[in-house]
Order: structure tokens, then C-alpha cells, then sequence
């Protein structure tokens, strides 16, 4: 019988502990494809986050330094220039890389490090308990936005991705998502762009993936998919943010 | 000036004696990448400005040199983590406000049981405080100074010449215990020059292999290096594993120095540049014929309690003068154990004493105990 | 043996410079030597100071608060450091840059117009030369050939003529006095 299905080689035996219909395990599935695909398990290094991402190394067969929360693009920085040949990527929820790591992500950015990261957006901050995150977006219901997130007191959700390609250092940035089939396809193909692009030495690339939290939602993982297509992108638009690298618009 | 001292340091060494007039700062870096560190990070604040300075065109020189100045201490101590986990030999410095910033790497460094060396010359404090020469960190560096219960090995040098050999060694403690290293200098200490005997230049590819780093998985098992530890049972057990460490470290690695303490009737306690304030105030009670001595503590954490208990089989008064409002004075409490009396003097804020005025407060007590 | 210089003047006077020299000279002559330099906040305004110790003793402490001579380039310097100096002491002026005069009468004073002097070299430069060359002559801290080793270290390795232009300074700085 000929195998169609199988785990990626890149990722361990290990179950994942996300809830149902969790963006993050299709993510790491789809980063495990790309690293078998191009053949960097001997050479690339991950940082996992603090976040509900924070045992990623549990389930990556590569090597993994955590970082404490919002620091990855420090750490990363640093491991990338005493390991400049290596393949270095950030994994970071939005809370993480939006809130308390944005001077480390928007100066890794300006340096120009030649890291890739993926930025996880699921407009909530899952793993404490689904409180407001800098990427909630208005009139969105968290358990620290209870009526709502209301600019006059929260202030408005940010557009890091967008600041990120303002950036002089960026090369590649995409926002993709993870709510179906198509969309996991081109989040595929990002993520595989963002690791070539750093092989290169264009500099630092990022991708934003929107990605469904249902229980932090309190939505089925049907509807948190459907809400991302109907909400969430309507804030955080799909699409190449910058590419400095001459290759045609969603080429890839 | 800072060129101009690169490149006397550089010169053939044709003088009478093998040494080079260097500013603390700078010694701190030349011995750093003699040791061989080829990763510095850091962020500006007086008094330690000349070592990120130095370091930018130092590193620039040396095959493989990495400097970055980068956007925070916050930043800064996490990409000592990553070099760190890449297996180099990493260095960070700072001062007071950015010392507090680092914290948090720090304790993720422990955790981490990683190697770095920090670099603290410390100011005036608590807040922006100044930028004079104070001791007020010693709580911070000795006790942990983050989160978790942990310690970072802890050198106060008290010369130029200490500063060089005591930063060289320490990125081989750091390596040896996989653990933080913490050089705790003063603004003075960074700024003044004194001749320095460097140390030989270490051949990178010559330091013990490390198997456990962070390199991409080829040809071996993926390896990951983590803090987090959701079961209390085996966080308990790493715990345990860090203590033990410690306690090696603390059998091993206990620095410090007399003198002295022959006939001496009260001991002076003091570590830094106090130390040598206070020890050229007891040269001069000496000569007046007072029985005084000091001990100095070099490392401050493992600290020297057992020296200092040995001690009051002989001596029952001790002095301790620190640059703060009494730190270490704690330590020395608890290495007596109750045994013998022990006086305070410190100046906080970045009061530099003269030895004059050390030796006269000294002397009132000796006086006044009827010690001579 | 222990001696306590203090050198202060604006920036680009090349205090630090001075007290650099003196410094590398008495560690030439293996004695021990700090050489404390004014940093930060004190540096702001323009003015610089630097201290030089030089023992056959350990240094207990790099800060001279009693020195016993006071090298003084510019007026700010002499308000600021007239009074410090050790009784019996010896302060260097720069005569072409001080009006005033020191009016403690316990002290030895060398007027030297280095600016004045400086015109003499091709460049018109080296006026803090000029008075190290001067303070050596009437301190004697250390030989007139040690300072010529130091400058010729610090200066000659990058630049032969610049080592030479210093060397006529000290020369020339040495004589005045006598
Ligand atoms: C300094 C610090 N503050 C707070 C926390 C607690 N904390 C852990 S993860 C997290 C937020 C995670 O949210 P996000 O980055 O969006 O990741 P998600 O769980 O949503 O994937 C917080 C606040 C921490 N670990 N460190
Ligand atoms: S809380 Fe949300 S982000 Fe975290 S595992 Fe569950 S679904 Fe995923
Ligand atoms: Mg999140």
C-alpha cells in the first residue's frame, strides 16, 4: 500500500497539547513539511516562545532554545551571528511579539537579522487565559475586554506586520492564515519562501499567520475559521507586506 | 583618547615592564576577548560606556568578533543567551538601572545553566541615583538579583590588574559551572588606569568542547534547552541539580584575601575598591602602631564565611566599611555566628572616603574598644 | 614615595593626554601608578580633570583629594582647584589663558605661558606638552628620558613627526623653566 500521509520527519512522535481546532498544530505540521522538505533538520535552530507555543521543542526534532516572553528576536539575533550558516526561526503569539517584545522585533527588523519569524496572530493571549492582546481587534470580548475592546480605554489593535514592513532591515513579509485548506497551502509555501529568503541573506523575514483559538473565542473551530474570513482579516489583511527579493507578487 | 589607548595597547611590548597603562573599561574588554568572547551586546549608561566601546572596535578585529549595541539590557542579556546557546563565549556590561533590566535574562541564564559573563560597574542608586562609584549592588549580585532560586558566582576586583585576570577567569568558571559570571566593579574602577599585566590570548579552538549546545541536529539527537518545567516534581529536581552545583561552586570557588592578620586585634572587612581605601587607612594605623588587618573578599558569592569565622579563634572585633549602607555586612554576621562583635561604616551615594578619613573612623573604634 | 598631580583644563587642552603621559612615564620607571580621569556628568561644560598618583607603595585610593601639584590650564580650573592643594604644594599655570593669581601665600607657583610658547612650533601645537615638559623640570616625578620613552610609545608607533613635534615641545617646556 502506497503512503500518501505521514508524520514530517522534522516533528516528534510526540501529541500535541493544543485544543481542538488550534491553529498551532497545524502550524507546526506545516513548518515540519518545510524544513523536511528542504532539508534543514540539521540545520536550523527554533525559538520557541512564552506562550501557548511554549513546549514547541517537545514536538520539533530540532534543535530549540527558549526564549523568556517576547525576547526571541534578541535571543535569535544572537544565536544567528555565532551561527551565521544556520537557519534560525522565532515562533511567536501575538501578545508575545506585539506586546512585550516589540523593541526586540522591530530593531531585530531595522538590524536587518537574517531570521525568519513566525508570528502567530490569534487576537487573544491563549495560554494565560484568552485576556485582551495587542492584536484584539475592536468590539472583540476577551476576559480583559469584557464588554468588548473599546478604543477609548483599550486603544487600537496594532498592525505589526505592516510597522514591520516599514522597517529599512525587513526583506519578506506575509500575513497568511490557517482556516482552510488554501490558505494553509500559501501559509506553506510563505513560511518555505521566508527560510529561502534568509538562505539567501536578503535579511529578516516574518509571517504573520491569522490562526483560530476556539476556546479562547468560545467559538467551534467551524466558526472560528469562518470568523477569521469574515472578521479578522477585514483588520489584518492577507497578502505580501513587503518582498525585497524581485520575485513577482505571490509568485511562490 | 579611547583610539589612542588602542593603540598603546597595541604596541610591541619594547617598555622596561611587560605592562600597559589601561583604563578599567577597557581592560575588562582586552581581557574578555584574550579569554576568548567574541559576543558582545550591550546598551550605553555611564560609568561602563569605554567597555561597549572598546568591544565595537575590538570585536571588529578578531575572526568571528560579534558586537551589537542593542535597543536594551532587556534585549542585550538575551542575545548574550543566544551566542550563549550557540556555544560561544558571550559577555554583556551595564550599570545600576541596566543591571535591574538584565535581571530577567539572567535568571533565564541560570535556569538555562548557561554560561556569560556580566559585567556590572556599579553606580549611585536605587533609581537613576549617579554616576559615582558605589557598592549598593551587592544584594542584587550576590542573592540572585531575579526571580527562582538561584546564584551567580560573584568577583569584585579591586585593581586593574585584578580586573583583567579576574574577567579572564571568569568566562572559564562561567564555561567550567555553566553558570552566570558577575564581575562587580565600580565607577571607579572603570575609569581609572592602571598598568596591567594582560593575559595570554586563548586559542578558541583550544577551550573544552561543550555537548550541549544549541548547533542544528547533524549527525547527533535534536537537543532543546529549557526553563520550563511544568512538573513540580522534576522542577523540584532541577532545582536540586542547580544546588548541588552551588555547593560545589561554594567548595571550589571561594576567593579572598588577608593581611595582616597576624597580631591584628580588630579586622577590617571590605571588598572592591573599599577594600583598597581601607587597607591604605590601615597602613597608616600600622605605622602608628595599631594592631589592624583586613580581609577582602573577592568573591563576594561563594562568599569567604569560613575565612572569616577562622578568624575569631583569634580576633573578637570586626570592621566592615563598604560603600553602601551595609550589604555585605549581613554575610560577615553570618559567618560569625554570633562570635565576636562587628561594627559598621558605609557611605552611600557614591561617596568616595579619602584613607585618611577611613583611618580616622577606624581608629575612634579601636580607641574606643581599648584595643591599644 | 607618593604623589598626587592633579591636571585640569577645557576639553581639547589635552588634559587627559598629560595625565596619560605622566602615568605611562612613572610605570616606565616601575612605580605604581593610577590615573583617574573625570568622566560623565563632570566632563559636561566643557571642563576636564584627570589625577595622577605615582607611589613606590600600593595606591590606596585613585582620587587625590590633597594633591601636591595641581597642573591648571584654563581660570575655571584655578577657582576650582586653588584651594585643594595640599600646603606647601606646587601649582603650574597656564600663563596665557589665567589672568588671575592663586592668593594662597603657601604655595609655590611656575607660571607658564604655553600658548605664548606653542607659537614657536611648526603647528602651533603642543601647549599641554610644553607644560608637562615644564612640570618634570621642577617636580622631577620622573626623568626628562622617561617622558621622551613615553611619547615616543604613545606617539612614535603611529607617527614619527608627531613624535618628534612633541619631543621639541617637551624641550622646549623643559628649558623655559629653570
Ligand atoms: C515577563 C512575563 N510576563 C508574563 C508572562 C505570562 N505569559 C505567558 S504567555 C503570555 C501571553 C501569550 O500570548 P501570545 O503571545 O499571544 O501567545 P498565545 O498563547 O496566544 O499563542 C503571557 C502574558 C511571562 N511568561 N513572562
Ligand atoms: S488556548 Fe487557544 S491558542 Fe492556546 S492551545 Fe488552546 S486554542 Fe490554541
Ligand atoms: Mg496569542
Amino acid at each position: 500500500m502506497k503512503k500518501i500521509f505521514s508524520r514530517p520527519k522534522s516533528l516528534k512522535r510526540t501529541p500535541f497539547h493544543y485544543c481542538p481546532g488550534c491553529g498551532h498544530s497545524i502550524l507546526h505540521r506545516i513548518i515540519g513539511e518545510v524544513i523536511d522538505e528542504m532539508n534543514l533538520q540539521e540545520r536550523i535552530i527554533g525559538v520557541p516562545p512564552a506562550g501557548c507555543a511554549v513546549l514547541a521543542y517537545f514536538y520539533f526534532d530540532i534543535d530549540m532554545g527558549e526564549a523568556s516572553h517576547g525576547r526571541g528576536a534578541a535571543l535569535a539575533t544572537g544565536m544567528k551571528r555565532a551561527l551565521p550558516d544556520r537557519v534560525i526561526f522565532t515562533y511567536q503569539g501575538d501578545g508575545d511579539i506585539a506586546a512585550i517584545g516589540t523593541a526586540e522585533t522591530i530593531h531585530a527588523a531595522s538590524r536587518g537579522e537574517n531570521i525568519t519569524t513566525i508570528f502567530v496572530n490569534n487576537g487573544v493571549y491563549g495560554m494565560t487565559g484568552g485576556q485582551m492582546a495587542p492584536t484584539t481587534i475592536l468590539g472583540q470580548t476577551t476576559t480583559t475586554s469584557p464588554g468588548g475592546r473599546n478604543e477609548r480605554r483599550d486603544g487600537f489593535p496594532i498592525n505589526l506586520s505592516e510597522m514591520l514592513a516599514v522597517a529599512k532591515g525587513s526583506a519578506y513579509i506575509e500575513r497568511t492564515a490557517v482556516n482552510s485548506p488554501a490558505h494553509i497551502l500559501k501559509t506553506k509555501k510563505a513560511i518555505a519562501k521566508a527560510f529561502r529568503v534568509q538562505l539567501e541573506g536578503y535579511g529578516f523575514s516574518l509571517i504573520e499567520v491569522l490562526s483560530p483559538c476556539p476556546t479562547n473565542w468560545k467559538m467551534g473551530s467551524v466558526e472560528s475559521c469562518k470568523w477569521i474570513d469574515e472578521v479578522m482579516t477585514a483588520h489584518f489583511p492577507l497578502g505580501v507586506l513587503k518582498d525585497i527579493t524581485g520575485d513577482k507578487k505571490d509568485a511562490h | 583618547m579611547a583610539s589612542a589607548l588602542l593603540s598603546a595597547q597595541k604596541l610591541p611590548l619594547r617598555c622596561i615592564v611587560p605592562k600597559v597603562l589601561m583604563r578599567g573599561n577597557h581592560v575588562v574588554g582586552e581581557a574578555a576577548v584574550r579569554a576568548g568572547c567574541r559576543f558582545y551586546f550591550g546598551y550605553p549608561i555611564t560609568p561602563q560606556n569605554e567597555v561597549p566601546e572598546y568591544m565595537s572596535e575590538r570585536l571588529s578585529k578578531v575572526e568571528g568578533g560579534v558586537f551589537i549595541q542593542a535597543e536594551s539590557e532587556v534585549a542585550s542579556i538575551h542575545m548574550v543567551i543566544g551566542a550563549s546557546m550557540a556555544g560561544g563565549r558571550a559577555m554583556t556590561s551595564s550599570s545600576g538601572p541596566g543591571i535591574s533590566l538584565k535581571q530577567e535574562g539572567i535568571s533565564f541564564l541560570s535556569a538555562l545553566e548557561l554560561p556569560a559573563v556580566i559585567v556590572n560597574m556599579s553606580r549611585g542608586g536605587p533609581g537613576l541615583g549617579n554616576i559615582a562609584p558605589s557598592q549598593s549592588d551587592y544584594f542584587q549580585a550576590t542573592r540572585g538579583g531575579g526571580h527562582g532560586d538561584y546564584r551567580n558566582i560573584v568577583l569584585a576586583p579591586n585593581s586593574c590588574q585584578e580586573l583583567a585576570d579576574l574577567t579572564y577567569e571568569a568566562f572559564n568558571l562561567a564555561d567550567k559551572y555553566r553558570t552566570p559570571v558577575i564581575i562587580l566593579g565600580d565607577g571607579m574602577l572603570g575609569q581609572m588606569m592602571e598598568p596591567v599585566e594582560l593575559p595570554p590570548e586563548v586559542q578558541i579552538k583550544k577551550l573544552p568542547h561543550k555537548d550541549w549546545t544549541l548547533t542544528g541536529a547533524k549527525g547527533r539527537p535534536s537537543r532543546f534547552l529549557r526553563s520550563l518545567i511544568l512538573d513540580p516534581f522534576e522542577e523540584e529536581e532541577h532545582n536540586w541539580k542547580l544546588m548541588r552545583k552551588y555547593e560545589r561552586i561554594t567548595k571550589e570557588e571561594v576567593r579572598w584575601e588577608t593581611s595582616f592578620a597576624d597580631d591584628s586585634k580588630l579586622m577590617v572587612v571590605a571588598f572592591g575598591i573599599a577594600a583598597r581605601i581601607a587597607k591604605g587607612a590601615i597602613k597608616r594605623l600600622r605605622d602608628e602602631g595599631m594592631k589592624i588587618g583586613i580581609i577582602r573578599p573577592i568573591s563576594l558569592w561563594p562568599f569567604p564565611y569560613k575565612a572569616i569565622k577562622e578568624l575569631t579563634k583569634k580576633v573578637k572585633h570586626f570592621f566592615v566599611f563598604e560603600m553602601n549602607m551595609g550589604q555585605m555586612l549581613e554575610d560577615v554576621k553570618l559567618a560569625l555566628e554570633g562570635n565576636g562583635e562587628v561594627h559598621f561604616y558605609g557611605r552611600p551615594g557614591g561617596i568616595i572616603l579619602t584613607p585618611l578619613e577611613v583611618s580616622r573612623v577606624i581608629s575612634s573604634y579601636y580607641y574606643q574598644k581599648r584595643l591599644g | 614615595m607618593l604623589i598626587k598631580t592633579v591636571f585640569s583644563g577645557f576639553g581639547g587642552q589635552g588634559v587627559i593626554m598629560m595625565g596619560y603621559l605622566l602615568a605611562t612615564a612613572g610605570m616606565y620607571e616601575e612605580k605604581n601608578v593610577t590615573c583617574l580621569p573625570s568622566y560623565g556628568a563632570e566632563v559636561r561644560g566643557g571642563t576636564a580633570n584627570c589625577t595622577v598618583v605615582i607611589s613606590t607603595e600600593e595606591i590606596a585610593s585613585p582620587v587625590a583629594s590633597e594633591p601636591e601639584f595641581a597642573v591648571l590650564m584654563n581660570n575655571p580650573s584655578l577657582f576650582r582647584f586653588q584651594n585643594q592643594v595640599q600646603s606647601g604644594g606646587t601649582i603650574f599655570l597656564n600663563s596665557s589663558m589665567i589672568e588671575s593669581r592663586p592668593i594662597r601665600g603657601d604655595l609655590e607657583i611656575y607660571e607658564v605661558p604655553v600658548n605664548d610658547l606653542a607659537k614657536k612650533l611648526s603647528g602651533n601645537k603642543g601647549s599641554n606638552i610644553i607644560m608637562l615638559g615644564a612640570f618634570i623640570k621642577k617636580t622631577g616625578v620622573v626623568s626628562f628620558e622617561t617622558m621622551t620613552h613615553a611619547l615616543k610609545e604613545i606617539f612614535g608607533a603611529k607617527n614619527p613627526s608627531i613624535f618628534k613635534s612633541n619631543k621639541a615641545a617637551l624641550q622646549l617646556g623643559y628649558d623655559y623653566l629653570d
